[in-house]
């Protein structure tokens, strides 16, 4: 197939962001196959459950494969690295939990199964009333969110354990939330996870700005700066935080400083 | 040192820890779920390695019970990808949705919601579990992959919720880092009045402190009260220890928790010895508050969050479309039998669901008889929708099918224990948490009503 014919809408760009998806997990999965030495035993188990005419990567999705696929190098799907970047804010008031981070419902998606984990991202913020929230984190139909900085209030990601929160935002595309307090397990899960920078704020930047203001985050010098008026605000000392979060959280980062050894 | 801090000193090895150390702690017991377990198991193997094995296959207990009786195919898979790996690691405590270890688990939406479809092993919403399975002991550490793992503080043990991989570390090295909560005091005093439940007394400490004032802390509750609170009083109390945004929250151990661990750890074979943490003179709080319980009437808290307190008898203006009975918080069976004893003998006038929490609620309930009636046969002929599929249910609205889910803007009054803008199903729909018998008689008026007015 001549991936360059296929017109760009967003529809179509989606279904090609699958594929490449399942192309990639199809061809890491039969490399485990020669490499586990499991293949008669793995390929019998997969005979009885292809359907002919399902997409692969829906396939993957309900089969119960994922033992295999979680044993795949693919240690996260993005590390984030950048010390400076800049963006549009997405702002969201005090208290926001994590069922309105990912709605309850989508919970039956597993994170460490890749194209799961690309769903979660398309339902990130998800939860937010309509009547408080009309523009919406991820548009309808889009997969990532416009927004990689997302602002709050007090007491972000309150609620439940569930890392699917954090997950979701970093599958969106979010690289930080800038808020004036987090939520314990939220805040430690989104460092564990890497899968974004969770930034304490002392100013109450959920009143200052809009969805849609453009910011840049500089974690070297711990400053926001709003880019229309170039107003700078500082981030609390982010700590031992920002290491386990470079280094794609703390797994990584344990393995990368000896405390684990390398897998 | 305070109960929590004896109990992360000893779990470190240290002999003493102080608020703000960061210390890495032996785990007695790593709990998860169907939600979670996936990506959990997926979290151990990806950074393990495939070949790789728990750190003891008689301290992960797994406890399918969130997204069980739906017809939604990746949560009936999610059930059999636990049970895939409980085999795989030979893990003893599985509470299985079906009886075939090789089997696989699909609900039959053709039978309804209210029919039994589980096996002989299931149990339950796992906080309720835990210790009705004999796996909360005095003196312990537990993490469990969900927030209202600190449920089992009531037993005197350290317990909290961790994310996936947290968990998946737990997995693999039966340690965590954890930073020591400062500790705040809740000292209970007095009696409870008539109609008046656990669920006041922790609604009232979170509208007290706001629903974000134990964050990052331990909730430590004693005093004089205590010893007239049940099990399930306590449990209840605990519970929502996360809803302030508590570390977790703790009781001491005193002769009812010793009772009911003994009796449950004989029952199901599990563990008997245990070392419980006691008081002593040097505690240091950062935060006291003496809460007199004679003085507290039913509590309501409103949507949109759990620190929203008001009085349930200042609330009669606030039309109601459901009520709700059910979770680890409020479906235990002294919630129903508090439910049943408002409404029996009268009618609910807006749609009313009852979920017990596990299949052993369900057997008290169909078994406890007021006068040559079940309870279960009052609740039902009271207009109560009752299921025996037990489990977590709608009380975080679960896929579309859920039993009871909110599918449509409605505003439900419930004894659960979370309030967020769509927790209980649609996003616009509203939550009022309060005890079960607030919710009873509120379900007989349909509008929010003290249950004062019920009792003769």
């Amino acid at each position: 197939m001549n991936l360059a014919t296929i017109p760009q809408n967003s529809g179509e760009r989606q279904d090609l962001k699958h594929l490449r998806l399942s192309i990639a997990i199809l061809r890491e999965y039969l490399r485990e196959l020669t490499l586990a030495g499991k293949s008669d035993q793995i390929l019998l188990r997969w005979a009885r459950r292809v359907h002919p005419y399902g997409h692969i990567a829906s396939f993957f999705a309900s089969s119960r494969m994922m033992n295999f696929i979680d044993n795949l190098p693919r240690r996260r799907q993005h590390i984030l690295m950048q010390s400076v970047f800049t963006g549009p804010v997405y702002v969201v008031r005090d208290n926001i939990d994590t069922d309105q981070m990912i709605s309850a419902q989508y919970l039956n998606l597993v994170p460490t199964i890749p194209e799961e984990y690309e769903k979660l991202g398309s339902f990130a913020l998800g939860g937010l009333p309509d009547s408080l929230y009309p523009v919406r984190f991820v548009k309808p139909g889009q997969m990532d969110s416009d927004y990689p900085i997302v602002v709050g209030g007090r007491n972000f990601g309150c609620g439940s354990s569930r890392e699917h929160a954090p997950i979701a935002l970093g599958s969106a595309g979010c690289h930080a939330v800038l808020a004036e307090s987090f939520a314990r397990i939220f805040f430690r899960n989104a460092v564990a996870t890497g899968e974004l920078y969770p930034c304490e704020i002392a100013d109450r930047l959920c009143d200052a700005l809009q969805t849609g203001d453009v910011v840049t985050v500089d974690l070297d010098k711990l400053t926001v700066t709003v880019e229309a008026t170039g107003k700078v605000h500082a981030i609390k000392p982010l700590g031992d935080v920002r290491q386990v979060v470079d280094a794609g959280g703390l797994f990584n980062y344990a393995r990368k400083t000896g405390m684990m050894s390398a897998a | 040192m305070t109960l929590t801090e004896k109990i992360l000193a000893r779990a470190a090895g240290k002999g003493s820890v102080k608020a703000g150390d960061n210390v890495w702690v032996k785990a007695d017991i790593l709990m998860t779920h169907d939600v979670c377990g996936p990506g959990t198991i997926g979290v151990f193997k990806r950074e393990f390695g495939p070949e790789a094995k728990v750190w003891d296959r008689h301290k992960v207990v797994v406890i399918p019970d969130h997204y069980i009786f739906t017809a939604d195919s990746k949560s009936n898979r999610n059930v059999d990808i636990l049970r895939d790996f409980v085999r795989e690691q030979n893990i003893t405590y599985f509470y299985d949705v079906i009886d075939d270890p090789n089997g696989s688990w699909k609900f039959d939406p053709s039978k309804g919601p209210l029919q039994r479809q589980y096996g002989s092993q299931y149990a339950g919403v796992c906080h309720t579990a835990l210790p009705q399975k004999g796996h909360t002991r005095p003196g312990e550490i537990l993490f469990g992959t969900d927030s209202h793992t600190c449920m089992a503080g009531a037993y005197n043990e350290f317990a909290t919720g961790i994310g996936n991989t947290d968990a998946g570390f737990v997995m693999g090295t039966g340690k965590l880092l954890l930073k020591v909560p400062e500790t705040m005091h809740f000292r209970l005093e007095g009696q409870l009045q008539p109609g008046v439940m656990a669920k006041d007394i922790i609604l009232h400490c979170i509208g007290e402190i706001g629903f974000d004032g134990a964050t990052y802390r331990a909730m430590q509750f004693d005093g004089p009260a205590v010893k007239n609170l049940s099990m399930d009083d306590r449990t209840t109390i605990a519970n929502m220890a996360i809803e302030a945004g508590g570390k977790n929250g703790i009781f001491e151990c005193d002769d009812q928790t010793r009772a009911a661990v003994d009796a449950r750890c004989r029952l199901n074979g599990t563990r008997q010895t245990y070392e419980p943490v006691e008081r002593d003179r040097h505690e240091s709080f950062v935060y006291e508050l003496t809460v007199d319980l004679s003085k507290l009437e039913p509590t309501v808290a409103c949507h949109p969050d759990p620190g929203r307190r008001q009085l349930a008898r200042l609330m009669t203006q606030t039309q109601l479309d459901r009520a709700y009975v059910g979770s680890c918080t409020g479906g235990k069976t002294s919630d129903f039998l508090e439910f049943a004893r408002v409404l029996r003998g009268k009618k609910v006038v807006i749609d009313t669901f009852g979920v017990p929490a596990s299949p052993e609620i369900v057997h008290d309930l169909q078994t406890a008889r007021w006068d040559g009636q079940t309870v279960w046969q009052i609740l039902v002929d009271a207009g109560v929708q009752m299921t025996e599929n037990a489990g977590c249910a709608a009380c975080l609205g679960g896929p579309v099918d859920t039993f009871g889910r909110m599918n449509a803007p409605l505003k439900c009054i419930s004894a659960t224990n979370r309030n967020f803008p769509g927790r209980m199903g649609h996003r616009e729909s509203q939550v009022f948490l309060a005890s079960p018998a607030t919710v009873a008689a509120s379900a007989l008026t349909g509008h929010i009503t003290d249950p004062r007015e019920y009792l003769s």
